[in-house]
């Protein structure tokens, strides 16, 4: 009887005592704001804001794109690009899209949506979620692509583009690292420990 | 009284107080005694681990920090792996050996990437691991990377005979590397084979030990012990990713806080296909399986 109230009066206890021995501070549950975008119910409210993401991938002194391109008459028809920029090769609905539906005519170094709406290199995933909006609702919620930062705290994003080039964007084959080692037949030989 | 009279009545009272003295003793000793880490008085796990510290410092030659981070309250972890995105590259494999300190020679994994028909479906029967190509992901095959599921049902430390091996408050199944005894009757008992022996003294190259440790992760182990993944627990209790996490090319890998509703792990839960492997043992692993497309 005296053990039982002991062992009731122990687990009662154990609580406070577990707690008052974690002495360390807990992580704070912060989230970054865009990780809230996402409804539970997967419903995306309007994104206004900003994704911290990292600088978009440029080819070396490619940008900003108006150093060569301020002086020259925008040519808005649809043909191969024989001078400049041959090193693209368009794999991307090619048979419908060609470079103006996504870079900006007037402005060089910028993007822009359907609508016309300029968008920064930096929110190009405005310009992608146009056509693959299911991706970009996984995207959003950290289920598409790689993330960095902080479980439970502050993330950084990838852009799409830093994964898939926008000109070809189907995932390129990798190389993969050694295969493990198959596991050995032990011969015990005399004197073996 | 005659002394056949006092063996009839089979103990003396002498007897009787001693054998109760005996008996408190040994429960106060056995049960009522600090038993694993964190039951340790604080200052006594202090003295440990400074021991533990001064040690491998002395040994590997880097300043060691091993560290005793508790689990976060209100957080049980959760990971989700894309079976759709996942190109078989090994990346997380060679990113958890750097970062769990394991060893090098003999080879030790913790993750073991399956290459599987897409014919077959997840079949263990014919899943190959030690697939070698130049490039993948190879025609027809998908790939399923199995480490430790972090069962909630935990088949192995129902066998452990020390209890040296539990499963922490925040879900991860632990092993105190001072308790093992090395019976591996616990790796005889994971359906999933995500637990490892160290049949000899492990070995880690010159400068290449991840000297940011925690006492039930990735500190330098002994011969003859087990050891698995824990979700890189010198990681996430701090409040970062695994380094699976990090490295994987494909983004694929996702973890998270399985409490907060507005988590990764949530989001995968009531948004797409999930499995989990071996349902039928009834295991039920904190590891999902998923399509992401």
């Amino acid at each position: 009887m005296t053990r039982a109230v002991v062992f009731a009066l122990a687990v009662l206890a154990s609580p406070a005592l577990s707690l008052a021995g974690d002495a360390r501070p807990t992580p704070a549950a912060v989230t970054a704001p865009a990780e809230r975008v996402a409804a539970p119910e997967g419903r995306v409210t309007v994104p206004a804001e900003r994704v911290e993401v990292p600088p978009p991938p440029f080819s070396e002194g490619i940008f900003p794109c108006s150093n060569c391109h301020a002086g020259m008459e925008p040519n808005r028809e649809r043909r191969v690009l024989t001078d400049m920029h041959t090193e693209i090769t368009l794999r991307h609905d090619e048979a419908h899209r060609w470079c103006l539906d996504c870079h900006d005519a007037q402005n060089r170094d910028v993007l822009h949506l359907a609508s016309g709406e300029p968008v920064k290199f930096e929110e190009s995933y405005r310009l992608c979620g146009q056509c693959h909006g299911e991706k970009y609702r996984d995207w959003r919620a950290g289920v598409h692509g790689r993330r960095a930062g902080s479980w439970n705290g502050h993330k950084t994003y990838l852009l799409c583009a830093h994964c898939h080039n926008p000109h070809q964007p189907r995932f390129q084959a990798l190389t993969p690292k050694p295969a493990p080692k198959r596991p050995t037949r032990f011969i015990p030989s005399k004197g073996a420990r | 009284m005659e002394p056949t009279a006092k063996q009839e009545r089979g103990m003396t009272r002498r007897q009787f107080a001693s054998c109760t003295a005996a008996a408190a003793a040994g429960f106060l000793m056995t049960a009522c005694g600090p038993k694993r880490l964190f039951d340790m008085p604080r200052d006594r796990l202090r003295t440990l681990i400074r021991d533990m510290e001064r040690d491998y410092t002395e040994k590997y030659g880097t300043a060691v920090t091993v560290a005793d981070t508790p689990p976060i309250p209100g957080v049980k972890f959760a990971y989700a792996l894309d079976v759709s995105r996942c190109i078989g590259c090994r990346r997380c494999v060679y990113a958890c050996v750097e970062e769990n300190n394991l060893s090098r020679d003999p080879q030790v994994h913790w993750i073991r990437v399956l290459e599987m028909d897409k014919e077959k479906g997840i079949d263990f029967a014919h899943a190959d691991p030690y697939y070698e190509a130049d490039k993948v992901p190879r025609e027809k095959h998908f790939y399923v990377p199995v480490a430790c599921q972090q069962c909630d049902n935990t088949p192995c430390t129902k066998v452990c005979p020390t209890g040296a091996t539990r499963v922490d408050p925040d879900g991860i199944v632990v092993i105190d590397y001072d308790w093992c005894i090395g019976c591996r009757y616990c790796m005889a008992a994971c359906p999933y084979g995500a637990r490892h022996f160290n049949w000899s003294e492990p070995t880690i190259p010159e400068g290449q030990l991840n000297p940011n440790t925690h006492y039930l992760g990735n500190r330098p182990r002994p011969k003859g012990v087990v050891e698995k993944c824990t979700w890189c627990i010198q990681r996430t209790r701090a409040g970062r990713y695994p380094a699976c996490v990090e490295v994987c090319p494909v983004g694929a890998r996702k973890f998270g806080n399985l409490l907060d509703p507005e988590s990764e792990i949530r989001y995968i839960i009531e948004h797409k296909r999930v499995l989990v492997l071996k349902p039928e043992l009834n295991t039920m692993p904190k590891f999902f399986y998923f399509y992401g497309t």
